[in-house]
């Protein structure tokens, strides 16, 4: 008489386990959510920052690997630094983004250097880039182009419209 | 009684010496810059270049103007529009007072940026910045005239390659002496201050 609850207790774990193995099984794409993404444009076919915030709702860490774009041929994911007066571009190969956190790309920090547009990108246009994650794992999100001069500060008046 | 005169005139002497000692101390600290002053331990806004209109120009021809001076180049894609966009709102903060300022954007990429691609791209900031390219040694010359670096960095295979450089920013007044120093650490408020002080009309220059 007191196996049949033990029983059934292992049953609802073993379903309780089941469902979590399932749940680490869903990639690092469908727990990221972009938010304010847009890019500079800057003249001629010079190349181009593009930025976003990036939040993890996932119980496990994600990692943004790069971008891919129909819009620019080349698409890296960078990282600028001052340090000792310099400034400096590194290539970046991951960008951790903490599982319930948030990992940001912003002018001056990490950012996706865009080169070689196919086509003339003007301020106002909506340009896709694809994101890739650690496990390969992708995600679409539209980047605003914004003109120049634009700043920090006028992304997030953009977005209170 | 003789030798106590000539003590009191001492005396008096070494006041007055005193007081003029403390008014010198006074005046400096008149000036409440927030950037670092860098007055007198630079020297005067000189050079030989190219601007974006192909023009040769010197720093004489911008003798009048208050000038900030920036060291780039155009295929940075996230420092060097992020410096220029913010010099652009500190522009607009001043409002008519920034008539009188000129932003120089010096180019450590000549090979690239011709006056054309220079021309397009200050523009792209503001109607007030101008692009100065050149021949390399005289830009070079002009980087260790005030102690700026830069550096190319390897090809990456496919002719692109990034140009690694000082990120300070030099503030000269209007007779071209050159004045503070900002980084890219200082809050825009501090570049607001110090260029309207410089900028006012009897500003100490």
């Amino acid at each position: 008489m007191m196996r049949r609850p033990r029983g059934a207790r292992a049953l609802s774990l073993l379903i309780a386990g089941m469902l979590l193995a399932g749940g680490a099984h869903a990639t690092e794409a469908e727990h990221i959510r972009a938010s304010q993404p847009w890019l500079r444009v800057l003249p001629g076919d010079l190349p181009a920052g593009a930025y976003v915030t990036l939040e993890n709702t996932g119980d496990q860490p994600a990692s943004l690997h790069g971008a891919s774009s129909a819009t620019y041929a080349s698409v890296m994911l960078h990282k600028s630094t001052t340090e000792g007066g310099m400034g400096r571009m590194t290539s970046v190969d991951n960008l951790v983004i903490p599982a319930h956190g948030k990992a940001q790309l912003s002018p001056g920090g990490y950012h996706l250097m865009l080169m070689k547009a196919a086509a003339t990108v003007k301020p106002g246009d909506q340009v896709k880039l694809t994101l890739i994650f650690g496990d390969g794992s992708k995600l679409d999100a539209d980047f605003l182009a914004r003109p120049a001069n634009a700043t920090d500060v006028d992304a997030s008046a953009d977005h209170a419209h | 009684m003789k030798l106590r005169r000539a003590n009191r005139i001492v005396w008096l002497l070494a006041m007055i010496l005193g007081c003029l000692l403390l008014a010198g101390c006074n005046r400096e600290e008149s000036v409440p810059w927030r950037l670092t002053n860098v007055t007198g331990h630079m020297p005067d806004l000189d050079f030989s270049l190219v601007d974006d209109h192909g023009k040769p120009v010197s720093g004489q021809d911008y003798r009048g103007k208050v000038v900030v001076l920036y060291f780039g180049y155009t295929h940075c894609p996230d420092v060097c529009p992020l410096t220029l966009a913010q010099l652009h709102v500190v522009m607009q903060r001043l409002g008519p007072l920034a008539d009188g300022a000129r932003i120089l954007f010096v180019s450590v990429d000549p090979a690239r940026d011709t006056p054309e691609v220079m021309h397009a791209y200050v523009n792209a900031f503001d109607p007030r910045a101008v692009g100065l390219s050149g021949a390399p040694r005289e830009i070079e010359a002009l980087s260790k005239r005030y102690r700026s670096a830069f550096t190319r960095e390897p090809d990456k295979g496919d002719g692109q390659y990034e140009v690694s450089h000082s990120s300070a920013i030099y503030v000269f007044d209007r007779d071209g002496k050159a004045r503070l120093l900002a980084t890219p650490g200082n809050p825009q408020d501090d570049l607001v201050h110090d260029l309207h002080l410089l900028l006012s009309p009897g500003a100490s220059s």
